[in-house]
Parts: structure tokens; sequence; C-alpha cells
């Protein structure tokens, strides 16, 4: 069952128009615990609108941007800007952002209708205006019936959604969402990913959403800063960070990456052809970001679902060919994973979609074979 | 461990419980005693506590006891809150260690030395010994028992929900009283209790700091001993360790069945999915 939602995605990239403002601003922010630094001298521009993507592992620094942002930590140097305001000194409960907490925080001596409405109370809106606003509130998450009920009597996804309600009930200018599906299994963390994507739309609000899964921050996301150790380590589009990774920690962290350490021998307009000793082989691929000289040491990084394998040799002088005997099959339903075992002793991955029924694969263990590319399909990365 | 019941195990029990509760047991039956003298049974009779009844100056003393209970209690419950939330919220400050070891030395001092601190300074500062001088004294020795009891309720509680509030635009100290103060309500309401009861049944501090007309039911009974024990006074005696076993049994099960209550309410969640 498929129901009609929304407006449909149209492009939409105000970070590529110079003449926008940045809606939120971090600028040169840094924030220490004690001998911790948390946050290096960052530096983040959001525009309005957009659904953006803190992404990396935990201690990375993202969940303390973002308490930041709504004013339960203060940044040791530097300042955040809203809508062109400076943030600094204003306490959390005078700022027009809110936050949908990892443990949900639904107050529990409180009903569903209660908890959303605690935020309007406090803004002294008049019962009547309350009361429209947390039916249509407890309608755009589809809790009608629950709205007497206690957050005890819930299941966790009810919890979130009513999590959810909460915090968008005050119409804030900016959502932040700290691990907002975490507790969530699988397959309802699929759903509300869809959902979150609608209502974002629906309201036109711009949502700032932390998180440590990269499949949810490449879901729904327009834009994701992908951090380590307190700075920023690329921001992009889902697509620009996971084809066009800026360093090897993006291409490891997001998603599934195949590494070949070698030296550049040339580098002529756009490609960069690099000798890898450890499995024997020369590889021509595009340059990636930073300049590459001769000489340099440098690695191939390749996604498995580019991989070709094959057990035919390739024609004499196809360039970028690999080859090595099959060490372990994966099957998965959709794909199937092979670990190629390469003659230094390396394991290259490729992923090949189950595009029959057939349960018979013509490749198996130990079976010889050939792994090619096409020239575009890898990107060269500098130490 | 061994589960068969063993003359050992028995034996124990049975000593330890008889000089546990002997010789309450034995005044609470002599309290309804219709002998006049105390050591030979003469039949039932609640004759004793008719006679309670009449006795104005035992009248007058309880009176004093239960409002010195009431109000010292309530004193220690606001101030031994406030201890117990600057002792969980603010980690970091300069003297902590020794702020929290000095909010739980009452519980150790020996009363005499707590009573008779008290004592010499009332009389530095010139305030009369009597009712309020009592109220004050058992609101110092009862604050710490009720910041131990809030303390350990507060540990319990998530910090993300007072965070929740004050994003949602309710400042700080609203925050306290419509999110903090109702989640730890069971802690503060089992300290109030407790102090009530501590207060009821002091003697040693009380007679320090007491004064004309400020006679707590402890003293009278003290007072009324020394002349002999009378069967009254085995009436008195029972009525009051009713009323602090109900205290306490109630201030217990109070803090026991809201970790039940949570905990049920947690596993019906698991079990629904």
């Amino acid at each position: 069952m498929i129901e009609a939602v929304g407006p449909i995605k149209r492009k939409f990239a105000p970070w590529d128009d110079p003449t926008l403002k940045p809606f939120i601003r971090f600028e040169n922010v840094t924030k220490r615990f004690g001998d911790f630094t948390a946050v290096d001298n960052l530096t983040l521009d959001i525009y309005e609108r957009e659904f953006f993507a803190l992404l990396g592992p935990s201690g990375c620094g993202k969940t303390t941007l973002m308490r930041m942002l709504a004013g339960f930590e203060q940044p040791t140097e530097g300042r955040i800007l809203l809508d062109g305001k400076d943030l600094s000194g204003i306490p959390p409960y005078k700022r027009p952002v809110n936050m949908m907490f990892q443990s949900y925080a639904l107050f529990p001596h409180m009903t569903v209708e209660g908890n959303i409405a605690f935020g309007l109370k406090q803004e002294g809106m008049d019962t009547s205006n309350i009361n429209t606003r947390v039916a249509e509130m407890l309608e755009l998450v589809k809790l009608e019936k629950f709205a007497k009920r206690k957050p005890h009597q819930l299941s966790g996804g009810q919890r979130q959604r009513v999590a959810l309600a909460r915090s968008l009930a005050k119409r804030p200018k900016v959502l932040l969402l700290d691990e907002p599906l975490g507790a969530l299994d699988r397959k309802l963390r699929e759903e509300t990913q869809f959902e979150l994507m609608d209502i974002q739309m629906e309201l036109g609000m711009t949502f700032l959403i932390v998180t440590h899964d990269q499949e949810e921050a490449m879901t729904v996301s327009d834009r994701i800063a992908v951090m380590n150790h307190g700075i920023i380590a690329q921001i992009g589009t889902a697509s620009e960070i996971y084809e066009q990774p800026a360093s090897r920690y993006v291409a490891d962290f997001v998603g599934d990456i195949n590494l070949i350490d070698g030296t550049v021998t040339a580098v002529d307009d756009d490609n960069v052809t690099l000798h890898c000793a450890g499995v024997d082989a020369t590889i021509v691929a595009e340059a990636g970001a930073g300049e590459v000289a001769v000489g340099a040491e440098a690695g191939f990084a390749i996604r498995p679902e580019k991989v070709q394998i094959s057990l035919e040799a390739p024609p004499a002088g196809t360039p970028n060919v690999l080859s090595g005997e099959v060490w372990d099959i994966g099957y998965l339903g959709d794909i199937s994973v092979y670990r190629v075992r390469l003659a230094g002793g390396s394991i290259v991955k490729a992923t090949v979609a189950n595009l029959t029924r057939i349960v018979e694969r013509p490749i198996t263990w130990e079976d010889k074979v050939y792994l090619t590319w096409p020239a575009d399909a890898g990107v060269i990365l500098l130490k | 461990m061994n589960k068969s019941t063993s003359w050992f195990n028995i034996t124990s029990l049975v000593f330890g419980f008889a000089f546990l509760y002997v010789p309450i047991l034995i005044l609470v039956v002599y309290s309804f005693n219709a002998s006049k003298l105390v050591t030979v049974w003469g039949g039932f009779s609640t004759q004793w506590y008719v006679e309670l009844v009449h006795d104005q100056a035992i009248i007058d003393a309880a009176w004093v006891t239960i409002r010195v209970g009431i109000i010292s209690a309530s004193f220690a419950t606001v101030l031994g809150t406030m201890a117990a939330l600057v002792l969980d919220r603010y980690r970091k400050f300069h003297g902590r260690a020794l702020f929290s070891g000095m909010v739980y030395a009452p519980l150790v001092m020996p009363e005499v030395i707590t009573g008779l601190s008290l004592l010499l300074l009332f009389v530095a500062i010139g305030f009369d010994r009597g009712f309020w001088a009592v109220v004050i004294a058992h609101t110092t020795l009862t604050m710490c028992f009720v910041a131990v009891v809030v303390q350990s309720r507060l540990v319990t509680l998530d910090r993300s929900l007072e965070e929740a509030a004050l994003d949602l635009g309710c400042p700080p100290v609203k925050t306290f009283f419509l999110i903090t103060l109702p989640l730890i309500l069971p802690g503060v309401v089992a300290g109030w209790m407790l102090a009530f009861t501590l207060s009821l049944d002091d003697l040693v501090i009380a007679s320090f700091n007491t004064g004309p007309g400020a006679t707590t039911l402890p003293i009278k009974i003290y007072s009324m001993v020394r002349l002999g024990v009378t069967p009254e006074i085995n009436a008195i005696s029972t009525i009051l360790i009713s009323v602090i076993a109900v205290g306490v049994i109630a201030a217990s099960v109070l803090s026991h069945r809201s970790q039940v209550e949570k905990e049920k309410a947690e596993r019906a969640v698991f079990l629904a999915g």
C-alpha cells in the first residue's frame, strides 16, 4: 500500500547560491571539556529549509555541536549565529530551536497531550489554540487514539512519535534531532526516515539531525557533514560524499570501500597513473581532492559494487585489471559479495546484484577471476 | 546457600527477633493490663488508654510533639531537598567533598553532642530555649536524612527531562516545580515521614533545648518513669510505637512502590514491543 505523499522533492541546493545567507552559522566554534577538545575551530553554514545531517562515530563532537545550538553548552571560543543573530548568552528556554532527545525525554507524569502541550503553555498560548495545535500534531504523527495515555503505556515507536510531535508543536525555526531513530528496529526506522522527510517538507522547517548511521544520514538529508575528532572531514550531498570522498577516513566511514595503496607514476590532465607494487598492477583513475604529484604515495579507492567480476580474461591491453581467486562468497539475498584474494594476499570485495533466481551461481569458491572497472569508477586518495 | 532449615538457622532467627521485639511486645501486652502493678497480669483492660485521654499534661506534651514534628520535618524537607539537589547537580564546585561530608555528618554524630552544641549556640545568641529552639534543633538533626533519601531518588532521574523542559521554553525554577519535583516527590514525602518520625522519638536533643511550656512526649515519659513505671506509660508508649511504625512502613512502601511501578511499566512496554 503506497500513499501519495506531499510535494515531490525538487532540486534544492541553496548552498550553491552565493547570494543566499546561511540560516545557521557556526563561526570558528571550539568547545573544550577540560583537556579534551570536543569541537575544534569548526565553521559550518546551514541554509533555511535544509535537512542537514551531522554524521560521525561516537565522540566525534557532533552531539556537542548540536547541544551548543540548543543552548545546553556554551562554546569555549567562536560564536553561533541563527538567522543573523548571535546566540551567545541566550539561555535554552529563549532560543527558537527545539530538540528531539535521543532518550525521547517524555515527561512520565503527563499524558501524551500534556507532553505536546507543554511547550505551548510556556509560550502563554490560550487554551483553545493549544487544543487545536495539539490535535494537529497528533494527526501529523498519527497518534490521535493515544492522546490520553501516559508515556509508559506506549511502545518505543509511539514514544518516538510523541517526542517528535512535542518538539514540532512550537513550530521552531530549527528542529534538532539527536539520534532520533536509534532505539527503533530496522523496518520501523526505514519507514520513519521517509516520514521525517515528508514532515520536514510539509512544515518547511530546517532540520539538523545527529546520527552515527550513514544510511540514515544519506536517506533523509540534503547535505551531510562527516565529522571526526571535532572537525568536519567533508561536507556534501549524500552522493558527493559517497562517490567523491575527500579522504580515506570519509571513504572508509561511509559505505564499504576497497583501498589499494601505490605510488603515483604519471599525472596528466585528469588522470593519475598509480603503480601498486603490493598487488603488482597499474591503475589509472581520476584524481580526487588535493594536488597529486609524481612519486607521491596514494591510494586507489573503489566501491565494491563498481568492481566487475568475470571468469574470462579481458582482452590484452585493457587497463585496470586485477586477478585473483575467490576466497569467500556472502549471499545477502539482493546481492552477493565476493571476496577476491589478489596475488599479494590482499582482499578486494566485489558485489553483484542477484538479478535472476538461479540458485547456482557461475562463479564459485577458488575460481580464478578477473576484476575490472571503468576508468571513472574509483578515485585517488592521498594519505 | 543452604536451603534446608537447620537448627542453627532457626535458633538464630528466634534469638534475633526475640532480642529485637520481646521488650516491645511485653510493653504492648502490659499496656492492656487491668492491674495497677506493672509486673502482675490482672486481666485485659483498656482503662489506661481511657485515663490517658483525660491526662491534660500528656495531651499537651503530645500536641507539642506533633507540632514540633510537623514544622521541623517540613523545614528539614525543604533544606534537605535543596542540599540533595546541589550535591546531585553541581558535580564540580570548590569544597564539594567537604560539603557532602558535612551534610551527612549529623547521621553519625552522637546526639548528646548535637544537642549540647545547639544549646551553646542558642545561649550564645540569646535565643530563648523552648518550642522554636526544639524545632530548629530537630531540623538540624533530620535534614541530613532527607538529603540522603532525596538524593537516591535524584540519581535515577534522567537529566534530559529537565533539558527537554528548558528546551520547550520553561525557565529553570518553573522546570523544578513542573518536572523535577513531581518526579522526585515519592522521595521527598518519604524523607518528610522519616524526619517526622525521628523528631517524634527524640529525647536527647529535645531535652537540651526545651524550655517551659515546650515539654515533648519523650521528655514527659522520661520524667514520669523516674517516679516509677505506670501502666499509663505502657499505653502511651504503645501509641507512639504504632505511630512511628506506620510512618516508617509508609515511607518505605512509598519509595519501594514507585520503583516497582516503574519496573512494571518498563516490562509491559518491553513485552508490547
